[in-house]
């Protein structure tokens, strides 16, 4: 199985580095962006697998047009939403704009696992 | 329903004052109306003695009019030496007292020009006597004609007389005739009416000129003085001794200068007084309690119909102050929730990455390691507890995922009309249960589950407003668990039924309802793999059914 290409979108640093180990560790090809703009760019420079989004983040521009932009982009890539913000609204309106899942933050880990190789798998 | 003093006082100072203005002008006009009354009875009763009064005069008038003229005709058509002859005198009597019986002529005497008794025919001896000294000769001879006061004179015994002046070729002479006393009594006392009546005369000096029944014998003096009656007829009141008013006119005769009097006490009448009071004092009792009914009645109507409104008033308000503290409530969770999110996203996948890192067989080897794995998973057990804890409060704001809990359908469905009980009671809406034994339990979102029976109900509740019967029954068919809510209410109208789901569509007043209930209990039917059915009821009524999957839990 080739390496995945996993972008990880989230203005929190911590959070965003120990993903991207994680991932590695496990032999995905990963990087993370800490704002929607960097995220957008990085899309419009090389193609992602799945694109690991947080919602809420501050910079002008949240998850919802970042995922907008990816899906004019790109639409092939699997968008999981990450959200510390459990807002029915904002959940469905994402999944409405063609996300491939969310996930709730703090999530378990073998969960976000099952879902990458979900959308992976699609 | 508990009576909260305010009402209370607020019934009684509506029941004063609607009392105070309609029975206070009530009893004012009945008092009126008596005063009246009495007064129009009074003068009945003056108008009657007083023209029995004049009309009696008029019939002693003539009375005396007719003896008069008789002696009158017998002066003109007769000389004095025809009727000076006793044998004469004593035939023409005769004749008188047998033709004429009622006249009530005594006796009939002939009287010359000096004065002597000439010719008498009549019971007594009073030939030959001398009246020249009497004052009623003199009267008669400058007169032409006399009556006189009632007097005892030689006879001594109480009697009147007629005399009449002729003119014969010897001068003057006088025809006298002695009126019958007791002819005379019976004539004036023949008016006398009701138990307490009376009727005399009296001459202007005072003195009784027939016996009377009350006001003495026949020469005794008046109690009356006759100069209070004016010259028509004139009544006066005086009190009678048992409270009653004596009713006295008295009318003066047009021959004579006597006054006719009859007298009466207004106790005679008064018991028609009295009974026309009563009529009107029960009629006035009727009236009032008639008004005190009313009164009562329509203010409690109106008063409990304000504590009704009051109440519905304060219920929407601790409704809406509820809603509003869940709002704020949820939001604050929230955020809370939302803040200590990221931070404990960080410490868990911090805790995740150690766990990868002492995965490093060079890390394996050391004798700290299962300390160290040991630590990481304490820190991951209580990261997933803090999870779980915050996923809860956000949960709170918004539910999101279904839980899965071993769901006992019954005891939710009963639990939750357990919740409304009172609230339906105060409505007068019964809720019956009509659940269907051993149905199984199945794996399903408990309190989710709830929040959709209770809008459910809710909105059951509200439809029906006031006196309902709401009917909650489960059944299960096949792999399916259905769960009907049925009310007796007034339907929805069937334009209206495909729009029910939709996000803030109500057909509740504004204010009552968010019109999100039915479209987030179909969301949540939906997410556990059910549907929610909306319908009319037969004959009237919707119905709202929960169809459920038949999901049975994995055993842990």
């Amino acid at each position: 199985m080739e390496p995945r290409r996993i972008l990880v979108v989230d203005d929190e640093i911590d959070f965003l580095e120990t993903i991207v180990n994680r991932l590695r560790k496990r032999g995905m090809t990963a990087e993370g962006v800490a704002s929607g703009r960097e995220a957008v760019r990085r899309i419009g420079e090389a193609p992602f697998d799945v694109v690991l989004l947080d919602i809420k983040m501050p910079g002008g521009m949240d998850g919802i047009e970042v995922l907008r932009e990816i899906k004019q982009q790109r639409p092939d890539t699997a968008v999981i939403l990450l959200t510390g913000h459990a807002s029915l609204e904002t959940s469905m309106e994402g999944m409405e704009l063609g996300a491939f899942d969310y996930l709730l933050k703090p999530m378990r880990f073998e969960e976000l696992l099952k879902k990458i190789a979900a959308a992976l798998e699609k | 329903m508990t009576k909260a003093p305010i009402y209370r006082s607020l019934r009684r100072r509506i029941i004063a004052i609607t009392l105070a203005v309609s029975i206070a002008p009530l009893l004012t006009l009945a008092a009126v109306i008596y005063h009246q009354y009495v007064k129009v009875f009074e003068a009945r009763i003056e108008d009657q003695i007083r023209h029995l009064a004049r009309s009696q005069a008029n019939a002693v008038d003539v009375f005396l009019n007719d003896r008069t003229a008789l002696l009158a005709v017998l002066v003109t058509t007769r000389s004095f030496e025809e009727l000076g002859e006793q044998p004469r005198l004593d035939a023409l009597f005769d004749v008188i007292t047998r033709t004429a019986d009622g006249l009530g002529l005594v006796d009939l005497g002939v009287i010359d020009a000096t004065g002597r008794h000439v010719a008498y025919a009549g019971p007594f001896a009073l030939r030959g006597l001398d009246y020249s000294r009497e004052a009623w000769f003199r009267e008669t001879m400058s007169r032409g004609r006399y009556v006189s006061d009632v007097f005892t004179g030689f006879r001594q015994l109480p009697h009147f007389i007629i005399a009449i002046r002729g003119h014969g070729a010897r001068g003057p002479w006088i025809l006298r005739a002695t009126i019958d006393s007791q002819v005379f009594h019976r004539l004036v006392r023949s008016v006398r009416v009701g138990e307490s009546g009376d009727a005399y005369i009296i001459n202007p000096d005072g003195f009784l000129q027939t016996d009377a029944r009350l006001a003495g014998q026949v020469l005794d003096r008046s109690p009356l003085a006759p100069r209070l009656f004016g010259e028509e007829a004139t009544v006066i009141r005086l009190p009678a001794e048992n409270g009653a008013t004596r009713y006295v006119a008295g009318a003066w005769l047009k021959s004579k200068d006597w006054l006719l009097v009859v007298s009466q006490d207004s106790s005679d009448q008064i018991n028609s007084l009295i009974r026309t009071r009563e009529t009107e004092i029960f009629i006035i009792l009727l009236g009032c309690l008639a008004i005190v009914i009313a009164t009562v009645v329509t203010t409690r109507t109106i008063v409990s119909r304000l504590e009704h409104a009051d109440q519905d008033l304060n219920q929407l308000n601790a409704q809406l102050l509820q809603r509003d503290k869940m709002a704020a409530l949820g939001k604050m969770a929230a955020g809370i929730a939302h803040e200590i999110n990221n931070p404990l996203a960080v410490i868990g996948e911090k805790a995740g990455w150690i766990r990868d890192l002492l995965d490093d067989p060079a890390l394996r080897e050391s004798p700290v390691h299962p300390e160290l794995v040991a630590s990481v998973d304490k820190i991951e057990n209580h990261v997933e507890r803090a999870r779980k804890i915050t996923h809860r409060m956000l949960g709170f704001a918004r539910r999101m995922e279904p839980r899965l809990d071993d769901v006992d359908v019954n005891r939710v469905l009963g639990e939750t009309v357990e919740l409304l009980q009172n609230h339906a009671r105060i409505n007068d809406i019964r809720i019956d249960l009509d659940l269907a034994d051993g149905l199984p339990i199945i794996a399903s979102d408990q309190s989710q589950l709830q929040q959709v029976f209770l809008n459910l109900l809710n909105n059951a509740i509200d439809a029906i407003g006031k006196d309902g019967l709401i009917t909650c029954a489960t059944r299960q068919i096949d792999k399916e668990i259905r769960v009907a809510i049925t009310d007796n209410g007034p339907g929805i109208p069937p334009e209206q039924l495909p729009r029910v789901f939709d996000p803030f569509f109500t057909t509740k007043e504004p204010g009552r309802g968010t019109g999100l209930g039915l479209a987030i209990s179909f969301q949540i039917i939906e997410k556990m793999g059910g549907r929610l059915l909306l319908e009319n009821a037969a004959p009237r009524g919707t119905r709202a059914t929960v169809v459920l999957p038949v999901v049975i839990p994995e055993r842990k």
